[in-house]
């Protein structure tokens, strides 16, 4: 039988805010445990909440990049639940009156073509702690730092049918909530987690079938195996006779396979209702407007920007435009070398390849944009050829330097032009390689131009490759054929 | 109500009832909804549902640290705590 | 309408007026005050049981440091007064337990927004008063600590859940106190004692601090010896406060400078339903005449209707547990309070820390909350509460469209006997039918005492007013307490 897979997502997107959701706690990642949990975090008694306005601002900016009608009247529910990383109790989300209703996004898919995904709605919620399961006398360890931390949940319809669409919805989300600034996009620090809804169907039927979730992936390439594994799983099921039962599962990315979580096991009755600590929050049309009108450029329209703007090549402006970040350091580097075909070179080449090589992000990159900048300006006005400029990146990554100028002038590495030193370089190739020489001489002048690479050559070895290409060859020619 | 049901609503607020208990919770917790069950002859249709006192409006408070690291001070009555982390029973997922 | 009470007149018979003169005329210092009180407290409590935490040495620090202050000419309107704070207000550095086994070692490091409110005004503490456990009961009897007793009569119940604080002023073991009221919490003990109690208006007074019990219904207030002292403790009480975000950003008057306005033309209205069947007929005679009394005072009585007064009980019944039912999740034995012995693993260490921690009153609302929320009950129970909680607060609304203020007896009878409703929860919640529906609807009410029944058992009158009229309560109240003493009785042998 031909199956068809439909698979939803809910995405799970941490604000770039200062401050916790409902309290005035750091949200900043990786402090020693609970000294950011707060009264307010851990639930004491007494403490009561007061909303964060820029995690409203950030939502709100979310919903006008989706075209999705923003919620002017939105309020907080409980829900209601027992964990150790819930202090309360309850989480604090919406389920009634969401701060983003319906909206879309496009994806391309491989053959070029694009699919609209729809957005049911997006909602504001607060993120939980974190237990630790290694052993702590037998027990495990609770941290709520991150408790309190706001979320967008941003849940898809089941509009897409495959794995790869599902990635490519996953990296839109990444690519305009980064954009927009409002999460930093740290996938390996939690600040996206995906839940993924699967279920199959015969092809041709119209019910679906019973799905189950997959939850909180926190990469795309995890979300991608998970996917696979959980599709083959359920077709594997039914083709045995079996039924699938809707569940929670859970992902193992080292072992590359999934179970069903055990603590989701009884149908959960989380007993949602308005939360009285926390009153409507009311936004008129002017306040909408200004956000709208302040909203940092999208993807797409940066895009378009960058073809027109920097003559770039439709694919380089895409690859550029889809992370912020990248695209905020290519600007940047361009901007200051005001050469925009060489930055994107150097920003998709060589700093990419460092990059993944460390398995840095560009946030955590070595080299800043105007580091890079100096290297580039320094190619353009000869002070040094393409390749030494890749040595002089690799000593600003290990920052051996301040900046390209004072790298080069330490390590000597400035292209030699001038013509006596290189004359003298000259006259010692063609000495000692008086048999090439005659040949070079008597060879036909079509063939001339290929027999200079071997002089060239010998030239930038005895230079070091400092010598400066074009002069080499001005000069070898005129000696050669003197 | 059924005794059945309380030990739902006992699960769903884990509060562990013992057996010689049920009983007498299942008729105190019965008595009560027989009380609340009063409302169930009321006309509310068209009525908008009251959550507050008053019809104000959500505050909201700019996005600024207030909060200092308290660790100390709010763990010191905590049950059980390592390493600043509190501790409980095995968490399984 | 006087009954002559003369008397010597001794410290902890004064009311924060007269001890504010005392203090300032140097007759005597917060210290000699402070001693003064905390003697009472050692030497009577054991009859009372009205504090939970007696905090003598802060108290006796905070009294030298008042007395510093009075020397100044720098102190506040509570300055070297002693106060006691019901024990749901967390006070940094001194237990809060909430009269729960589950808070039973909790000491939280950090103040309510009244404890602060009360410090910066110069107040001296001297403990926490008796509470049933987190706010729940009529009767102080579902107290960890055991009940507080009515200074009225040693078998009888000081109400609840204030009820220690209301015994403590009563018993004159503190000039005020602070309390707090869900359903009728500060007015039904204050009726109970013989003393005054006033619910501000929802939002008056922040709730920062303050553990919830039902937090769309939670008011914290004052009970003292009179309107007048009520007045000055609300002065320091009320504060806007950006951490409640139902706190309301509103002009706060002073409500001390009020209250000798004239009461002519003040229109109070009378509703048959707050006379209904089971009234106790002495209650109902009291209240009667104290109502006809304020025609002397120049006031005119209208009857009105507030049809679905009825309701408020079983719409009390179900959103004050639905709302605790969440509000009590976090005492699960994981960051503070109570934790039961070995647990065996993460379940049962929840369901034991919660049902040892817990008493029976509070584990049976928590379970009717749960109920009322669950799937397939909600629109059922929580969603027609909410409407009819509506229907409440629309009676009142049209109401107060013709009338100032409804009078009402404050509870339906005097002081019941220990032990008498603790069988039967739903009689217990029937106590609270005359105070519940201001709650709802987010009103203030004050109750004074308006005489004693035959068996030396004090009764409360209630006065209910519209949104943020806490001075006209507090003038109206006080206008009365100018003409007549039933406030200046006293429960006998109280030393």
């Amino acid at each position: 039988m031909e199956w068809e897979t439909v698979i939803g997502l809910e995405v799970h997107v941490q604000l770039a805010t200062a401050t916790k959701i409902f309290s005035g706690a750091s949200t900043a990642f990786g402090a020693e445990p609970n000294t950011q949990a707060c009264a307010i975090d851990l639930a004491m008694p007494g403490t009561l909440p007061v909303a964060n306005e820029q995690a409203f601002r950030y939502a709100i900016m979310f919903g006008l990049a989706i075209d999705a009608e923003i919620g002017k009247r939105s309020y907080f529910e409980r829900k209601n639940y027992f964990y150790p990383d819930l202090p309360k109790g309850y989480q604090t989300t919406q389920l009634d009156q969401p701060i983003v209703g319906a909206g879309h996004v496009d994806i391309e898919l491989d053959d070029g073509s694009t699919k609209r995904i729809r957005i049911h709605h997006a909602h504001l919620e607060e993120d939980a702690g974190k237990s630790l399961h290694e052993d702590f006398q037998g027990m495990s360890g609770i941290d709520l730092n991150r408790a309190g931390t706001p979320l967008i949940e941003i849940v898809s319809e089941p509009d897409m049918t495959n794995s790869a669409e599902a990635v490519a919805f996953a990296k839109k989300l990444h690519s305009i909530v980064t954009s927009l600034g409002i999460c930093d996009g740290e996938m390996s620090q939690g600040s996206m987690r995906f839940d993924v809804n699967i279920s199959v169907r015969p092809k041709g039927q119209k019910e679906l079938g019973t799905r189950t979730e997959t939850k909180n992936l926190n990469s795309f390439k995890f979300m991608e195996e998970a996917i696979a594994l959980e599709v083959e799983r359920q077709i594997d099921v039914i083709e045995d006779g079996g039924e699938i039962i809707q569940q929670t599962r859970l992902y193992d990315a080292d072992t590359k396979s999934a179970r069903a979580m055990r603590s989701k096991e009884d149908a959960n009755d989380y007993r949602y209702f308005p939360c009285p600590d926390l009153l409507p929050v009311i936004f008129d049309d002017d306040y909408i407007a200004q956000i709208n009108d302040n909203l940092p450029e999208l993807p797409e329209a940066r895009c378009a920007r960058f073809i027109s703007k920097y003559a770039l090549s439709d694919y380089d402006a895409k690859q550029l435009a889809e992370n912020a970040a990248i695209a905020n350091y290519f600007e940047a580097c361009t901007e200051q070398c005001d050469d925009a075909k060489l930055s994107a070179n150097w920003v998709m080449g060589e700093l990419a390849a460092s990059l993944n090589a460390h398995e840095l992000s560009i946030q955590n990159c070595p080299v800043s944009a105007s580091q890079l900048a100096g290297v580039i300006s320094r190619i353009k006005d000869k002070t040094i050829s393409n390749k030494i400029a890749k040595q002089v990146f690799d000593a600003l990554w290990n920052k051996e330097g301040d900046d390209a100028d004072s790298i080069i002038e330490s390590k000597g590495l400035k292209q030699v032009s001038d013509t006596g030193a290189l004359g003298a370089m000259i006259d010692d190739v063609i000495a000692a390689n008086q048999k090439q020489v005659e040949n070079y001489r008597n060879a036909d002048a079509d063939k001339r131009p290929k027999m200079l690479g071997f002089f060239v050559g010998q030239i930038m070895k005895a230079s070091k490759g400092q010598a400066n290409p074009q002069l080499v060859n001005q000069l070898l020619q005129e000696k050669l054929n003197g | 109500m059924e005794a059945s049901e309380i030990a739902k609503l006992a699960q769903l607020a884990r509060i562990n009832i013992e057996a010689d208990m049920v009983d007498e919770v299942t008729e105190s917790i019965g008595s009560i909804l027989n009380l609340v069950d009063q409302l169930q002859a009321v006309d509310t249709s068209g009525v908008e549902p009251m959550s507050h006192p008053m019809d104000a409006v959500q505050r909201l408070r700019a996005d600024v640290v207030s909060e200092e690291n308290q660790r100390d001070n709010l763990q010191a009555t905590a049950p059980a705590t390592d390493k600043g982390l509190f501790l409980v029973p095995k968490v399984i997922d | 309408m006087s009954s002559n009470i003369t008397k010597q007149r001794s410290l902890h018979e004064l009311s924060i007026t007269e001890l504010n003169a005392g203090l300032r005329n140097k007759d005597f210092s917060s210290v000699e005050l402070t001693q003064h009180f905390i003697e009472r407290i050692e030497r009577l409590d054991t009859r009372f049981n009205s504090f939970i935490s007696i905090c003598s040495e802060q108290a006796l620090t905070a009294a030298s440091r008042a007395d510093a202050q009075l020397a100044s000419g720098n102190a506040g309107v509570l300055c070297g007064i002693p106060i006691a704070h019901k024990d749901l207000f967390c006070t940094n550095g001194i237990r809060t337990s909430c009269g729960s086994k589950m808070l039973d070692n909790f000491v939280p490091p950090y103040d309510a927004t009244i404890v602060e409110n009360c410090a910066n005004a110069g107040a001296v503490v001297l403990g926490k008063t008796n509470m049933d456990e987190f706010a729940m009961g009529s009767s102080n009897e579902n107290s960890f600590y055991g009940p507080a007793i009515n200074p009225w009569g040693e078998n009888c119940v000081p109400g609840g859940s204030s009820g220690g604080s209301a015994a403590a002023v009563a018993a004159q073991l503190v000039t005020a106190a602070t309390a707090s009221d869900t359903g009728g919490s500060i007015r039904q003990p204050a009726s109970f004692c013989g003393v005054t109690g006033l619910k501000p208006t929802y939002g008056r007074v922040s709730r920062w601090g303050m553990v919830a019990y039902a937090s769309s219904l939670d008011q914290a207030g004052p009970i003292a010896k009179s309107a007048e002292d009520a007045a000055i403790m609300l002065n320091v009480l009320a504060s806007f406060d950006k951490k409640d975000s139902t706190s309301i950003d509103k002009t706060k008057p002073d409500y001390a400078a009020t209250l000798d306005q004239p009461l002519n033309g003040l229109r109070i209205g009378i509703s048959k339903e707050y006379f209904s069947d089971g009234i106790d007929p002495e209650v109902a005679k009291l209240t009667q005449d104290a109502i006809s009394f304020y025609e002397t005072l120049g006031a005119s009585i209208k009857e009105v209707s507030l049809p679905h007064t009825q309701l408020a009980v079983p719409a009390y019944y179900v959103i004050a547990p639905a709302e605790c039912s969440a509000n009590l999740s976090r005492f699960d034995g994981v960051r503070y309070g109570y934790r039961c012995e070995n647990p065996t693993d993460l379940e049962d260490l929840y369901k034991r820390s919660r049902a040892e921690g817990f008493g029976e009153e509070v584990k049976r609302r928590i379970l009717v909350g749960a109920y009322a929320l669950s799937a397939g009950y909600y629109d059922a129970y929580y969603r027609k509460a909410q409407q009819v909680r509506r229907l409440i607060k629309q009676d009142f609304d049209t109401v107060f469209k013709e009338v100032d203020l409804i009078a009402s007896p404050t509870a339906p009878t005097p002081a019941f006997g220990l032990g008498e409703k603790t069988k039967d929860p739903v009689s217990m919640y029937l106590e609270d039918i005359y105070t519940l529906p201001v709650n709802l609807a987010g009103l203030p009410a004050i109750s004074i005492p308006c005489g004693l029944t035959g068996q030396n058992k004090p009764v409360g009158l209630q006065l209910i007013g519209n949104y943020f009229s806490e001075a006209q309560l507090l003038n109206s109240a006080h206008k009365f307490q100018q003409a007549t003493d039933f406030h200046q009785q006293t429960a006998p042998d109280l030393d």
